[in-house]
């Protein structure tokens, strides 16, 4: 006979499911232990982005003010709907006399960045990365068009250029 | 019919005006009361269903409008009362803004029956459990009609399938509550209530009416629509189920009206198994207006039970709902009932 074991079972079972929920239901009353809402504009200060998280696309730079990026536009060709703009220029180094490209503006719409990380990949030099930073609305569509390499800052001396 | 709380009132107008005006009055300031009763339960039971999911969940639930969140849903009242009532052009225009009344309306008859606290009672017949039966079966019509005037696929499916559970399950409530009604030996509520004084009626009846309990309990929750009985709404099947059509303050009569009827349901339960009004071991018997505490208190306890439920247990399917009914409950419901009849013939109650 199924049939009493099946009611006895279906029994037991929704009151498992039962006891599981009911843990969750009575330490989030009391304790608010597990809770995870952020509550987010109160928390503005102390509010952490977790690693993997997409903001948008910066250009690293050491604390000399020099970043990696040799203007070798592989950022551009990788974007697929023409987020970046690399403007770079040729001159020539004293000390090897090479006539060597460097870096005027990287030039990067938001606006337009589906933030598919194909950039990022495609730089050989690690020169451009995610940042952290989630307040990224404006008033103005032109705000969001921004110039990744700071004013008067250099190649990192040393490598390739 | 007369509200007891209500017997100075009743003077004072037979002061002022002949018996039959006062009558009528009364019967006003009754229907007020008593809509403003139906108003603030919805919302205040809006608030705790979404407050307690929130914990269910994790989450935290409203909390931002007011202390502890109980203004949000106040607030969202008055946002769906100033949208626009849209309606499909190839509706059946007539039941189409009907059925939300027979909803409510048949929610606000039932709740005349129920019993705040020895004096606040507004309606009490003695026919009483039999006649909330009656009416409360009167509210599929409702949902039944929305499906129907719709005349859109997805309500139509969710109206049809109210019917087929709606039919299933009102027999188990019937039978669970004859059960109990077997050993209170009355329909009146009021005397179901008195014959509590010396110990509830779950623990009078012990085995057969904790299994009465579990089975009202199951079919409560399915015939007041909540998970894992929502079939009729499905939002993942049916778009909204039979109220897809409707918006504004139509839709939310539909919603409210869902939320009143657990309240009843889980009055019920109280009346039948608890005690109503009673206080535990009669500790506040003296105090005036304590029944409303104690009511209140046992009441939410069930709600909270129904809640539990509807955050727990995934939804049936049709069939799956069909064989719990008829296979399962229907025969249970039977045995306890004959179970029940011996148990009082030999005078086995405690």
């Amino acid at each position: 006979m199924s049939y009493f074991s099946d009611i006895i079972n279906g029994t037991k079972t929704l009151l498992t499911g039962m006891r599981i929920t009911g843990k969750y239901f009575f330490v989030n009353l009391f304790t608010r232990k597990d809770v995870i809402t952020r509550q987010y504009p109160d928390n503005i200060d102390t509010l952490k982005m977790f690693d993997r998280y997409r903001g948008e696309v910066i250009m690293l730079h050491n604390e000399n003010n020099e970043h990696k990026c040799d203007a070798c536009t592989l950022c551009e060709k990788a974007c697929p709907n023409g987020s970046i703009e690399v403007i770079g220029d040729k001159k020539i180094n004293p000390e090897t006399g090479k006539n060597v490209r460097f870096l005027v503006k990287h030039i990067y719409h938001l606006e337009m960045c589906t933030m598919c990380g194909l950039c990022i990949e495609a730089c050989p030099q690690n020169a451009i990365a995610w940042g952290q930073n989630y307040h990224n609305t404006a008033y103005d569509r032109s705000k969001l068009t921004k110039v990744l390499n700071k004013p008067g800052s250099k190649i990192v001396p040393g490598l390739k250029g | 019919m007369i509200l007891n709380i209500f017997t100075d009132i009743h003077n004072k107008l037979l002061e002022h005006m002949s018996g039959g005006a006062a009558h009528i009055t009364e019967l006003i300031l009754i229907a007020a009361a008593y809509l403003g009763i139906f108003a603030i339960l919805g919302l205040l039971l809006v608030w705790l269903e979404r407050r307690v999911a929130g914990f269910f969940q994790l989450r935290l639930g409203p909390n931002r409008v007011g202390p502890f969140g109980l203004f949000q849903t106040i607030a969202d009242a008055l946002k769906l009362v100033s949208k626009e009532l849209t309606g499909t052009v190839k509706a059946d225009s007539m039941l189409y803004r009907t059925a939300p009344y027979f909803v409510i309306t048949t929610a606000l008859m039932a709740l005349s029956l129920i019993p705040f606290s020895h004096e606040i009672q507004a309606f009490d017949i003695n026919i009483g459990v039999f006649f909330l039966i009656s009416v409360s079966s009167v509210g599929v019509l409702g949902i039944f009609l929305a499906g129907w005037a719709s005349n859109n696929k997805y309500s139509l499916i969710g109206g049809m399938r109210t019917g087929i559970q709606m039919i299933s399950y009102e027999l188990s409530v019937g039978m669970a509550i004859v059960t109990m009604t077997v050993l209170a030996g009355t329909l009146q509520i009021s005397e179901i209530i008195e014959i509590q004084k010396d110990g509830w009626l779950i623990w009078k009846g012990h085995i057969p009416a904790i299994i009465a309990f579990m089975i009202f309990m199951i079919a409560g929750t399915a015939e007041s629509n909540r998970t894992p009985f929502d079939l009729v709404e499905a939002e993942s099947e049916l778009g909204a189920g039979f109220h897809t059509e409707y918006s504004g303050m139509n839709f939310a009569y539909y919603f409210l009206a869902e939320f009143v009827n657990m309240f009843i349901i889980a009055s019920v339960a109280v009346i039948l198994f608890f005690g109503g009004w009673l206080s535990p071991f009669g500790i506040t018997d003296t105090i005036p207006f304590a029944g409303l505490f104690w009511f209140t208190v046992k009441v939410i306890g069930v709600i909270f039970i129904f809640m539990w439920f509807r955050w727990t247990f995934p939804r049936f399917r049709i069939d799956q709902l069909l064989t719990l009914e008829w296979k399962y409950l229907l025969p249970v419901n039977m045995v306890n009932i004959v179970l029940m009849a011996l148990i009082v013939w030999l005078g086995l109650t405690l």
